[in-house]
């Protein structure tokens, strides 16, 4: 170990001044605020306790998004996963063209999730989408700009397809940590294929499994603000106004800063949550000493 | 080796190839109707192949399509994201590198006190300080800057961890080899760990780039001059799905223009992206 006294405090510096101004201080203030609540003409603020949390957990509106995040997040991962999973477990049996392979399954990690969205609405709009055509010349009535579910699909099916090369890439390196002794006493003792997938591969597979589903939860709860916000705007209706974006549209559009900064911070109790489950179940192999 | 039957590897490689068209689809239908007139984009099914207005379609939308955008060139808005990206990934390096250093090899008091600060900030992502994080960049006057697109994102627990998990495995031995043969702190970080990290940093470099490239809330948040725009943000204005004005040839030039340099980054340095994404997130 270097004795200095001073240096160390220099290294860190940067960093900490960083994390200090933008993300301390903004998260006590969210804590803040969400107990004030405005004069309507913003001239005058009382501290009111818990009332914003109140309010907040007892209106429709967010009780809606609450549902729709859900729905949303959950689909999202499910998607996600189970194809990346069918992709990898297929990409571990064919020997040739398996690096090709994967290099073709992982670009979409490199689309911005907003334009991933826009690339989805462009061919599903109902006015000039090829797929859309192809749709309604099957006899569906598809319309996803006005049909709340039809939208809800479209948006799972952006941010599920840009997911999907991640997954595959963990799914690919979980598969290959299976032992493969146990794969082949298995088929000497007559377990055919599926059985084998079901009863070894499947659990082994388990810490992976959890790992992604946290992670795409994560991903699906945050990152696709950029989807909603690009493709529906939340609507029609309220039908995709996840979380995130609600804080977003109270925040910053409705400026209603009372119920927004409450709602800030029941994600922040959710992402705690989430990343306290990531860390006490998952982070095991890890070892911070 | 279990033996697969020839018909299970078919099935397999048509699976894969199935995936492929359904991962690639998106893509290519958007490099198909970049290569269209705006008249063939609006009449529906789409051809299947390029058409012949590619040069004329990147053409004016590189170097003829001011004022499409509110007055903003493609370039600039290609320069502003190179730029924003760039400074994100190679900040959150060089910051997180020094932290982790000084946590490290170095004993001080309050180390673990900042070690937890800097780790808790995993938990508080933008989305859940949207506005007074908005406020403090008023104050600060880091609105439609540069500045204000990239020093707040910087911060990183994850890069911080990572260096810090990466440093803990260099023997102890090294670090006194080095001192007694009178190696400072400063000697030590370039002459030793730094090269050490070669392959830490490019790994890193792949994903922070493309994290930086494909931001969406912050770069909406402090940008209002169209100047200053990321081409994912202006890609967002250019759109408008109720409107029939919309001028689908070149944002779908556009949308091509913002994918593909980071696919690029990704499918070049494809070892150390893979590596990165795996370690990073171990």
């Amino acid at each position: 170990m270097f004795p200095n006294k001073i240096l160390p405090y220099l290294l860190v510096a940067p960093q900490l001044a960083i994390t200090l101004a933008f993300f301390y201080w903004p998260a006590g203030q969210a804590l803040y605020q969400s107990m004030l609540r405005q004069d309507p003409f913003g001239l005058k603020s009382k501290f009111v306790w818990f009332a914003n949390f109140r309010k907040v957990l007892a209106d429709p509106a967010y009780l809606n998004s609450l549902k729709v995040t859900v729905v949303f997040s959950l689909s999202t991962a499910i998607v996600a996963m189970g194809v990346a999973l069918l992709l990898a477990v297929m990409a571990e049996k064919v020997v040739r063209g398996r690096g090709l392979y994967r290099t073709l399954l992982i670009w979409p990690y490199a689309v911005a999730p907003a334009i991933a969205g826009m690339l989805w609405l462009f061919l599903f709009n109902p006015s000039i989408g090829s797929l859309a055509y192809l749709l309604r010349s099957l006899g569906i009535a598809w319309d996803p700009l006005l049909n709340g579910t039809q939208a809800m699909i479209l948006l799972v099916s952006a941010a599920a397809w840009k997911q999907i090369s991640y997954n595959f890439l963990f799914f690919v390196a979980g598969l290959q940590a299976v032992p493969k002794t146990l794969i082949e006493a298995a088929a000497i003792d007559g377990a055919g294929e599926t059985k084998r997938f079901w009863t070894i591969v499947f659990p082994l597979l388990a810490p992976t499994t959890f790992f992604l589903l946290v992670v795409n939860t994560v991903y699906a709860l945050f990152d696709t603000f950029g989807i909603v916000h690009a493709v529906t705007g939340g609507g029609p209706g309220k039908s995709t106004e996840t979380l995130v974006y609600k804080v977003y549209n109270d925040g910053f559009v409705n400026l209603i800063l009372g119920d927004s900064a409450a709602q800030s911070v029941i994600l922040m109790v959710i992402v705690i949550a989430l990343t306290a489950i990531q860390f006490r179940y998952v982070e095991r192999r890890v070892h911070y000493g | 080796m279990i033996g697969q039957s020839p018909l299970r590897i078919f099935i397999a490689h048509a699976m894969l190839l199935l995936g492929i068209v359904v991962v690639a689809f998106p893509i290519y239908y958007t490099f198909v109707a970049s290569t269209q007139t705006l008249q063939t984009i609006l009449k529906p099914p789409l051809p299947m192949l390029p058409g012949d207005q590619f040069w004329n379609n990147y053409g004016e939308a590189l170097f003829g399509g001011v004022g499409r955008m509110g007055g903003v060139s493609v370039g600039r808005l290609l320069l502003n994201t190179t730029i924003m990206a760039l400074g994100i990934a190679v900040g959150k390096i060089f910051i997180s590198i020094l932290s982790a250093y000084a946590i490290v090899f170095f004993r001080f008091p309050m180390r673990m006190v900042f070690f937890w600060l800097i780790f808790i900030t995993l938990m508080l992502p933008v989305e859940v300080r949207i506005l007074p994080t908005y406020k403090v960049m008023v104050e600060l006057g880091l609105i439609d800057t540069y500045a204000g697109l990239i020093i707040p994102l910087i911060a990183s627990a994850t890069a911080t961890l990572l260096f810090r998990q990466f440093f803990m495995t260099i023997p102890g031995e090294l670090l006194e080899a080095a001192r007694v043969d009178g190696a400072g702190p400063w000697r030590f970080f370039f002459d030793i760990l730094l090269p050490l990290s070669r392959t830490n940093i490019a790994a890193l470099f792949v994903i922070l780039f493309i994290y930086g490239w494909t931001q969406y809330l912050w770069p909406l948040l402090v940008t209002n001059s169209n100047d200053m725009n990321t081409i994912v943000i202006a890609l967002r204005k250019m759109v408008s799905f109720a409107d029939a004005d919309t001028q689908w040839h070149l944002v779908m030039v556009t949308a091509m223009l913002a994918i593909v340099p980071p696919i690029l980054v990704v499918v070049v340095m494809q070892r150390w992206f893979v590596r990165g994404l795996v370690e990073s997130e171990k």
